[in-house]
């Protein structure tokens, strides 16, 4: 058993590997058609910059997408340069340089990877799928009889922010960094998605497609891995197929198909201000364009929020969104679970994030207040701030940095949940909802508790789950997404996660049950 | 300002501490010799294991005890001066008490087997076992094979500690199935079976005759006292139960001329108030010794939900409230490998007299439940449950209204506790105890209001 998980863990690595390296090789080489058909689509007036692309880069051959990149790039901030200069504002090129760029560098590119597409899916995708499976199966066997099998989580490296965790670490940020500032070096990775893509939308896979379909290959896997470590818990269980379903049918496949019918991509699970872009006036003018079903997810995008959002919280507790259907928090509970021991226990990181999540939530609305303002008002700057601005800060700090690089990046060192912990304004909106008109509590089983520490080392949330287990009170607390791991973990069975009657939900206790009656009625109903 | 000094800072001291400082402004110290913070000494096996770091079985954050204004000292009690209120210290310091609250726990039964204290013997008990137990099995190279002597609670925990590092464990247990004096036969056979299918060689019926040393004064091999069998190891865990860590009182009590002795039996003998035969001096949690036991309880109770509550009680009675500890039902938990059991109210290992059984088992045979109930009344004694976890709050509430088994059993949708989605047996516990006892209980749906007490 131990011979199939390290030859798979070779695997992985040489699939892994592969995938790495294929940002260096092939060949690109923007011909004079690609930049005709640029500057048609684009509507380009610079000829300055057809000038500058004419000398430097079309009928170059480049040998790697950094310098191609790097000479479009320039050839584009010179024109402009020169343009804004001289107030020649509709010569001026507005897209954000490196996607720009990687429009060009995506039809320029040449070589074995763009020839052989699908074999190098294989040895990609290929590979790692079945490499990690190869590591994750054989543990029904290694791992023995189900159960918590948490052995040795603190003395492997890649789960007590070892060497591994930084390296992954390392990796993950690289990963984000490339995926949201420079789409030009990773266009390689999009051929070897462009046949699914195809398949599936009628167009080439831009970075976006390869993120998606890579986020759902992941999923899937440590799903697998999911349903072994906790084939004894129905719960996890159920969880896991839920989070898979939603992020598979309603974030990938479904946006994929609209827009295969020339409707706009959309996720209708994926709640404002969660999807903070929803009222952005671009977004708002598309779907207005888009006839009934346009109107449509306009309308349900706000009931989505503004009532489905709260009722479902009341009943279940803010777990229905956050551990049963958000895509974050899929990756969260799949990808993250090795990682969930690793969150902040301390008081001081609880006032820490009750401080960010909500200026977050504050300026996802305030930023939203602005843009509504404007897109009405026919404004383009309100009290003198320009919206394109706050939502550039907002899209570059929240929606790039926090949730992706951070959030993400750095599971193997602050844990899985950072993003939705401290940065997701939905999250603080559900919390709040969950805080104070719910139904949802963790039960404490009266004074069972031993106070070993496995439920607060094991919230993902970072909640001390014990300071309220030994106190025999339940925890009622707005960052709880409902996971379930705390109970599974608890070796006395002390927690259970429902929902009931309101009323005795939040039950503070000095004196725990099994004690003298009178001392109880004495301490605890003063 | 009254000074509370408590010597122990496991969870009946700190319970105590905290529940001072809660119904007082007095100055409180907390000494103790093993670790500067209170930990939770239940989680020990996890660090070994590699579930938790160290830290991690510190419920309070280091700030806690300076906020709080609970002064902590390390430090070794050698000696009480009762006259002088005055603890002397291993390191020749010395602290003077207005009351005195003893709560140091225990220490792990040795027998006076040969061989008992060589190299690679250890109890599983204090902070500084785990670290013997780090360097002397720190995996199964070093440690070939580990003999357990002593089939309880702890015994059973260090097997699943070792087996975690695939140290291959024999383990001597003194009866003839695992902790029968407390359980049942039949929950008894099923851990058993637990127990030799997570690959531990069981050894019943089998007694430690004594443990041969190598030549550098380490342990080579155990002997049975039944077979004569040698069984070659490189560490014994001796886990043959506990007795009250209280010998540094006695050998104050013969030391001292000046002052009363503090009364000891096994224990720190305390009253119902947990006060000593010393007006200013108390004792809690492991280390105390009822002299009279409180109903069907054992006049030491090692338990943690114990100490707690003494904790609880005696914060009451130092802050000028004096009252009685006055435990409420029964009840207990563990984990057995991956098969959980709690107890509520009583079900002894055998029945009494007036008892009557109810048996079910689940076909994987790793979930039971065992009720006892009066044969007479029908009055609810007590369950056992394996494998299924039940709400403290319903037995707790049928046993003070004395409900009967069958109020009980129609209510069990109630009791359940395990996560949502898991499969209910309710139904089939119902329907085998009507026929076994011809009667038609009808099992009612879970009712919340019921649950949670709201009208
Ligand atoms: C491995 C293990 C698992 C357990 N699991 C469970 C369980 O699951 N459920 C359960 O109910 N119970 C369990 N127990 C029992 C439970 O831990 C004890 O009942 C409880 O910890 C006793 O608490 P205490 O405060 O009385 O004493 P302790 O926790 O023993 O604390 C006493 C402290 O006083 C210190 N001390 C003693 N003498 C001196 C001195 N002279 N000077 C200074 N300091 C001194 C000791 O070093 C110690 O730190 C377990 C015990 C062990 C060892
Ligand atoms: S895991 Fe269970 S027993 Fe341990 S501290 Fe948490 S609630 Fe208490």
């Amino acid at each position: 058993m131990k011979h199939i998980q390290n030859t798979g863990l070779a695997i992985f690595l040489v699939g892994l590997l592969t995938f790495t390296s294929l940002i260096f090789i092939g060949k690109y080489e923007v011909t004079p058609e690609i930049l005709n058909n640029l500057i048609d689509s684009k509507g380009i007036k610079s000829e300055l910059f057809i000038d500058n692309m004419k000398n430097n880069v079309v009928g170059k051959e480049f040998t790697n997408p950094f310098s191609l990149s790097s000479k479009i790039i320039s050839s584009l901030e010179t024109a402009n340069e020169t343009h804004k200069q001289n107030s020649e504002w509709d010569k001026v090129i507005w897209d954000k340089p490196h996607s720009f760029s990687y429009e060009i560098a995506k039809l320029s590119g040449s070589g074995i990877v763009k020839e052989h597409k699908w074999l190098f899916w294989w040895l990609t995708f290929g590979l790692g799928i079945l490499g990690a499976l190869m590591y994750i199966i054989p543990n029904v066997i290694v791992k023995g009889p189900p159960g918590i099998k948490n052995n040795r989580v603190w003395f492997n490296a890649a789960t007590n922010r070892g060497w591994i965790g930084w390296f992954v670490f390392i990796f993950l940020v690289g990963f984000y960094l490339l995926l949201y500032f420079r789409p030009d070096y990773i266009v390689n990775w999009t051929y070897i998605v462009d046949p699914i893509s195809k398949n599936i939308s009628g167009n080439l896979a831009s970075q976006w497609f390869l993120y998606g379909f890579l986020y759902c290959v992941v999923m899937t896997v440590m799903a697998v891995r999911m349903y072994i470590k906790y084939r004894h818990n129905k719960y996890q269980i159920l969880r896991t197929t839920s989070v898979l379903f939603f992020q598979i049918v309603f974030a990938f496949l479904i946006p994929e198909i609209l827009v295969r019918f020339e409707k706009p991509w959309y996720d209708f699970k994926n709640a404002f201000p969660l999807d903070y872009d929803f009222f952005y006036s671009w977004n708002l003018d598309q779907l207005i364009a888009s006839g009934g079903l346009g109107l449509f997810i306009l309308i349900w995008g706000i009931v989505l929020t503004l009532v489905i959002v709260p009722i479902m919280v009341y009943f279940f507790g803010k777990r229905w969104y956050c551990s049963w259907v958000c895509g974050c928090g899929g990756l969260a509970e799949t990808l993250g679970d090795p990682y969930r021991q690793l969150s902040d226990k301390s008081l001081k990181a609880w006032k820490l994030e009750r401080w960010l999540v909500h200026s977050v939530l504050a300026f996802a609305l305030v930023m939203t207040g602005f843009t509504l303002y404007a897109y009405f008002s026919g404004a383009d700057a309100v009290l003198g701030i320009k919206t394109q601005t706050i939502q550039d800060i907002y899209g570059f700090l929240i929606g790039s940095i926090f949730a992706g690089v951070i959030g993400t990046g750095f599971y193997p060192i602050f844990g899985n949940r950072v993003w939705c912990r401290f940065g997701c304004p939905l999250a603080a909106y559900l919390g709040i909802v969950q805080r104070f008109k719910s139904r949802f509590r963790i039960t404490t089983n009266g004074g069972q508790c031993i106070s070993c520490g496995n439920c607060s080392t094991y919230c993902e949330q970072g909640i001390d789950v014990r300071a309220y287990a030994q106190k025999g009170e339940n925890i009622v607390r707005a960052s709880c997404v409902g996971c379930g791991i705390c109970s599974a973990v608890c070796p006395r069975g002390v927690l259970k996660l429902e929902n009931g009657p309101e009323k005795g939900r939040i039950n503070p206790t000095e004196i725990l049950l099994g004690n003298d009656v009178d001392l109880m009625d004495l301490v605890n109903n003063k | 300002m009254e000074h509370i000094v408590i010597i122990g800072n496991g969870i009946s001291g700190v319970t105590a501490a905290r529940h001072i400082r809660k119904l007082s402004d007095k100055k409180i110290t907390i000494v103790s010799a093993e670790s500067d913070y209170f930990f939770s000494r239940t989680a020990l096996m996890y660090v070994y294991m590699g579930h938790l770091k160290f830290e991690h079985t510190q419920p309070y954050e280091n700030w806690f005890w300076k906020k709080n204004r609970i002064n902590l000292k390390n430090g070794y009690v050698e000696n009480v001066d009762t006259e002088n209120s005055t603890l002397h210290f291993a390191n020749g310091d010395s602290l003077h008490y207005d009351k005195l609250i003893i709560a140091t726990g225990s220490k792990p039964n040795k027998f006076g087997w040969p061989g008992q204290n060589l190299n690679g013997v250890m109890g599983m008990y204090h902070k500084q076992d785990l670290e013997k137990l780090e360097t002397y099995a720190p995996n199964n190279k070093v440690c070939k094979r580990a003999v357990i002597v002593g089939g309880g609670l702890i015994g059973i925990e260090l097997a699943e500690m070792l087996h975690s590092r695939h140290i291959p464990v024999t383990f001597l247990v003194r009866e003839s199935s695992f902790w029968n004096g407390v359980l049942p036969n039949e929950e008894s056979q099923m851990i058993n079976k637990e127990i030799i299918s997570n690959g531990i060689d069981l050894r019943l019926s089998s007694n430690l005759k004594e443990i041969i040393s190598d030549k550098n004064g380490k342990v080579k091999s155990v002997i049975i006292q039944e077979t004569g069998e040698e069984i070659p190891c490189n560490v014994v865990g001796l886990t043959a139960g506990v007795s009250p860590n209280i010998d540094f009182l006695k050998d104050s009590n013969t030391r001292t001329e000046s002052g009363q002795s503090i009364e000891t039996g096994r224990g720190v003998k305390v009253n119902r108030y947990l006060e000593t035969n010393i007006s200013n001096i108390y004792a809690i949690g492991d280390c105390a010794e009822q002299l009279d036991p409180i109903g069907n309880r054992r006049p030491i109770e090692a338990v943690w939900y114990t100490g707690r509550m003494m904790g609880e009680t005696i914060a009451q009675t130092i802050c000028g409230n004096r009252i009685e500890y006055k435990p409420g039902h029964w009840f207990n938990s563990a984990k057995f490998f991956d098969i959980e059991y709690q107890t509520y109210g009583w079900v002894w290992a055998q029945p009494k007299e007036n008892e009557a059984r109810f048996y079910w088992e689940h076909e994987s045979g790793k979930k039971c439940i065992h009720i006892s109930y009066d044969k007479n009344t029908g009055e609810f004694i007590g369950i056992n449950t394996f494998g299924i976890r039940m709400r403290h709050e319903f037995f707790d509430k049928m046993l003070t209204e004395k409900q009967s088994v069958k109020y009980v059993l129609e209510h069990l949708a109630d009791a359940n506790f395990d996560p949502e989605f898991y499969k209910l047996h309710e139904k089939e516990i119902v329907t085998k105890f009507n026929i076994e006892n011809v009667s038609n209980i009808q099992l009612k749906k879970k009712n919340w209001k019921r649950i949670f007490k709201v009208n």
